[in-house]
């Protein structure tokens, strides 16, 4: 029996160490372990609730954008104050193009390198990979044999130097890589073209939100953005129409680059489709409201149960007592304490008191919370959100996956199921399908503002009103890795108590209160480690996942303490 | 592999750094030659090709940058991706060598370090040190471990050989949101934990990435770090308050403004001051070079929403959005030459000294000083066409 401890797991966001016991070339035992903590929770306590959202974006810079649009949902919530339909719109479009970007990013600069050899990339014939682009990818404008051969002329100067930088310590030539050259050249080709569309996404995330990461144009409300047709300094026609430039554009990579290559890499590691399922009770939420209260969604979501579509029983609304009532948080074995009972809580009545011990492999041994469903272990994600989305016959998603699986069959030379998605290269397939779904949601919420604008509706925002006394709410979105939830407790028109419970929480979360464990965790047994020196194998399962640790680990401090504060003012 | 190989490389090239106080880790010239072949062999490449990662660790023709991070979220990495001029790929791949960055690295764990170790001991003295996020230091820095150690021991040891050493974001300048009130971890800037040493800061959450990339490139160009404000902040990016370039900055001095999102003043593109703008009392360079390369008034305020001050200490995650903020400047149209001026006499310079002086007098303002845009002193006051330095 050999232990790995893999710290830190780079090429993701934050500070992750993962442990494993590995036994015959085997996983046997995992632990996943967040390694920091700032408190943002605390932080949060007795400010303006219309503050928050500043506050808790800066929860994580990947995930920008996202911890911002739920907390002004949660804010929202507990108001009972409706969003007019044109933020609605705004907001999903930045939502949209945001989670595009992400994962673009996801799966070509963060987990490509660990399927894809570029040192070998540098040996293929880009004869060989052209034909290979034209054949895969026959819509894709930039796979020709000059663009090909210029980026392995760039790849081998690059080399060629000696300096390789953050590519050093790759796993180049590892017995696990096993796509053929001139897949590894087309990928890497891909490698470099995604930089620039992630850019374009990006570039509508900015015309909206006036900067990103960590976007400034929301409200408790609505959004900032002012809507004047006739007026300069304003959300006008040109700034629409830029944004619709760069949709079309993001649409040539996404269906014509990233959903071929996904779905090829996953064929030609079809053993991984066998691998890496962990936890396969399924939680995601719906997105993309079109009302102003949250009860209709251009997105489903929902819980899905061992796996099977048939079981699925969606959440419908923002008000949702089915999901509201079923989270709670374990900290048996994280560095926290509860007074009053160490029971796990729901989030209304968490608590976070930090007690950082030694890595205790039976006690504490994380920063990050074990969050559980109706007390059960869930996998969030956008493999659980393209099965919810297809369990409730969301056509574009059952359309973007039959898409998918076909290359993937043809690829591989035998039908691939839908079934093989519960597996690491299936978390990976999801994201592809997703990214095609949330395009084409783009698109849809881009015409619905328009369309609406065109109506003469130009309202941008309603007016919180804090009343005296205690409000709770909730707010929900479901984001590039999953179900995102804040809760917060207002007294008086002040934060009294907030919590985040994030899709990383979820994952990455240590073992719970009855000692079962995350879905990391959970995922790493039985996965293969050929050399427990190089652990690359485990890697590609815990980069599956597209963990977010900034995001894990959170605080919410609940002894009804007053702080005092010393403010500037 | 071939074109790569074929330029020869003569092991004579790769310098002697046996004498080199922390180089190669104690190792001798030919453990350090075996050392490098070893991660060649690592990598899949031939044993030449050690030698030649020998000679570049030694010689570098691009810089080495160490980036370490510490309590932080990846927003000031995400903010490079962002850019075009130039753009990440353009930076890493031809002007630097970012020889660790937890986010980028394709290897994992020890694999990461043992590069960084390398890359360091071989640089001593040499490299860029980039450090995002704030510093824990409350109980022994337990709140952030990386590799299995505090990072404020990894930021303290990166330091004593690192050339120039750069803190991004407000979190590394100032402590930014993770120091900001009650301040759970005892998070600080990454100068407060390296005393002696100079840290260039390039604040904002996340600051542009073109304030970070625009001091890279001054370093690159000038082989040296450029000229810093008393906070130590470049003053291409940060010498002048966002409400001296701001474009909506004639309706704050005409009175015009918005009081509430989607108001008749906010679809016009008044100011936005009285919504709680802190671009009155905030140094950056937004308005001048926006943010996303999409067009001209591409930022919070150019799209209509206030500033709050992400990159000042004391302003942003500090002060409630919706407050008022301090005006750090003012504007007399009083100062103003008359549109009536009698014609080929104009205003003479000592009427406009009177009338200045007298404005002066009537906010309190004692000092009339020219300076006072640099952020050097926070009380001297001064409006922005008589502040030119």
């Amino acid at each position: 029996m050999t232990r790995i401890t893999i710290d830190p797991i780079t090429r993701i966001e934050g500070h992750l160490r993962i442990d494993c016991e590995v036994d015959n070339g085997k996983v046997t035992k995992a632990w996943s372990s967040g390694q920091m903590w700032r408190g943002i929770e605390t932080i949060l306590k007795g400010r303006d609730p219309r503050d928050a959202w500043l506050f808790a974006q800066r929860i994580c810079g990947v995930c920008t954008t996202v911890h911002a649009i739920v907390s002004v949902r949660t804010v929202e919530n507990a108001l009972g104050l409706e969003v007019p339909l044109n933020a609605q719109y705004i907001r999903n479009m930045m939502i949209t193009a945001h989670g595009i970007h992400d994962h673009i990013v996801h799966f070509y600069q963060l987990t490509a390198l660990d399927w894809v050899d570029i040192v070998s990339a540098l040996s293929a014939s880009p004869e060989a990979a052209a034909k290979l682009g034209a054949t895969l990818s026959p819509d894709y404008p930039h796979n020709s044999l000059p663009e090909i051969r210029k980026i392995q002329e760039k790849l081998k100067a690059f080399v060629g130097t000696g300096q390789l930088g953050v590519f050093a310590s790759g796993y180049w030539g590892h017995p696990a890589m096993k796509l053929p050259p001139e897949v590894n050249l087309l990928a890497a080709t891909h490698y470099l073209q995604a930089l620039e569309y992630q850019r374009t996404a990006n570039r509508i995330v900015a015309i909206l939100g006036g900067k990103t990461p960590h976007i400034q144009n929301l409200a408790v409300g609505g959004v900032a953005n002012p809507i004047n047709p006739d007026s300069q300094s304003t959300l006008t026609l040109e700034r629409l129409y830029a944004i619709k430039t760069e949709i079309d554009k993001l649409g040539e990579f996404v269906n014509g680059a990233l959903l071929p290559d996904v779905a090829a890499v996953g064929a030609l590691y079809a053993d991984w489709t066998g691998h890496g399922a962990g936890i396969t009770d399924y939680l995601s939420v719906p997105d993309l409201p079109l009302d102003s209260k949250g009860t209709q969604f251009a997105l489903p979501g929902g819980y899905i149960a061992k796996g099977d579509l048939s079981s699925f029983k969606p959440i419908t609304s923002y008000q949702d007592g089915y999901f509201r009532d079923g989270v709670k948080e374990s900290v048996k074995h994280a560095w926290y304490e509860y007074q009053g009972g160490d029971g796990a809580r729901h989030p209304y009545d968490g608590q976070t008191n930090p007690h950082h011990t030694a890595f205790q492999d039976d006690g504490k041994y994380s920063w990050v919370k074990a969050p559980t469903f109706y007390n059960q272990r869930v996998q969030v994600g956008p493999l659980a959100n393209v099965l919810a989305m297809v369990a409730a016959g969301h056509e574009p998603t059952q359309r973007h996956l039959k898409r998918v699986l076909d290359i993937a069959s043809t690829v591989a030379g035998t039908p691939i199921p839908v079934a093989a998605l519960h597996s690491t290269i299936g978390r990976i397939a999801a994201r592809a399908v997703r990214c095609a779904v949330l395009l084409e949601s783009l698109q849809n919420q881009w015409q619905l503002l328009v369309n609406n604008i065109a109506k003469g509706d130009f309202d941008t925002f309603n007016r919180p009103v804090f009343p005296k006394g205690e409000n709770r709410g909730f707010g929900y979105h479901e984001a590039p890795r999953g179900v995102l939830s804040h809760w917060i407790v207002i007294e008086n028109g002040k934060i009294k108590n907030y919590q985040a419970v994030v899709p990383s929480t979820w994952n990455a979360g240590p073992r719970d209160d009855a000692d079962s464990m995350g879905p990391y965790e959970a995922s790493l047994v039985d996965n293969p480690v050929a050399n427990p020196e190089l652990p690359l194998e485990v890697l590609r399962t815990v980069h599956s996942f597209d963990p977010c640790l900034a995001c894990a680990v959170h605080l919410v401090d609940a002894d009804n303490q007053p702080i005092v504060r010393v403010k500037a003012f | 592999m071939e074109q790569v190989e074929d330029h020869a490389i003569e092991v004579g090239t790769v310098q002697d750094l046996d004498g080199y106080q922390g180089a190669l880790g104690g190792l001798t010239r030919r453990e350090f030659l075996s050392y490098c072949t070893g991660v060649a062999a690592t990598l899949g490449l031939s044993s030449m090709m050690g030698l030649r990662i020998a000679a570049a660790a030694t010689a570098p023709a691009r810089p080495p940058v160490i980036w370490l991070s510490a309590q932080e979220c990846t927003g000031c990495t995400e903010s490079l991706l962002r850019a075009y001029h130039p753009t990440l790929e353009t930076l890493i791949l031809d002007m630097i060598s970012l020889d660790y960055h937890e986010a980028l690295c394709a290897g994992a764990g020890h694999q990461a370090e043992a590069y960084r170790a390398q890359s360091m001991k071989a640089n001593w003295g040499k490299y860029i040190l980039v450090v995002d996020g704030s510093i824990p230091t409350k109980d022994g820095g337990i709140y952030c471990m990386v590799a299995g150690r505090p990072i404020l021991e990894t930021v303290r040891e990166a330091a004593e050989g690192a050339a120039v050493i750069i803190g991004i974001g407000s979190c590394a300048s100032w402590g930014g949101i993770p120091s900001s009130d009650p301040n759970p971890t005892g998070a600080q800037s990454v100068h407060a934990v390296l005393p002696g040493k100079t840290v260039v800061n390039i604040p904002g959450c996340p600051p542009n990435p073109y304030n970070f990339l625009s001091t890279v490139l001054y370093l690159l160009t000038f082989g040296k770090p450029p000229e810093l404000d008393s906070k130590n902040r470049p003053r291409f990016a940060y010498g002048r308050l966002i409400h001296e370039n701001c474009e909506r900055r004639p309706h704050f001095d005409a009175g015009r403004f918005a009081l509430e999102f989607g108001d008749f003043g906010h679809r016009q593109g008044f100011c936005l001051y009285k919504i709680g703008c802190k671009g009155p009392e905030t140094y950056a360079n937004c308005p001048a070079i926006g943010f996303g390369d999409v067009g001209e008034g591409n930022w919070p305020v150019g799209i209509g929403h206030p500033c709050f001050g992400c990159t000042e200490e004391g302003v942003g995650f500090t002060k409630p959005l919706h407050a008022l903020s301090r005006v750090k400047t003012y504007a007399p149209p009083t100062a103003f030459p008359a549109v009536d001026a009698t014609k080929g006499e104009g205003v003479t310079p000592a009427a406009v000294a009177i009338i200045a002086g007298a404005a002066g007098l009537a906010v309190g303002a004692g000092a009339m000083a020219l300076r006072g845009m640099d952020g050097k002193d926070e009380s001297a006051a001064g409006s922005s066409h008589d502040s030119e330095r």
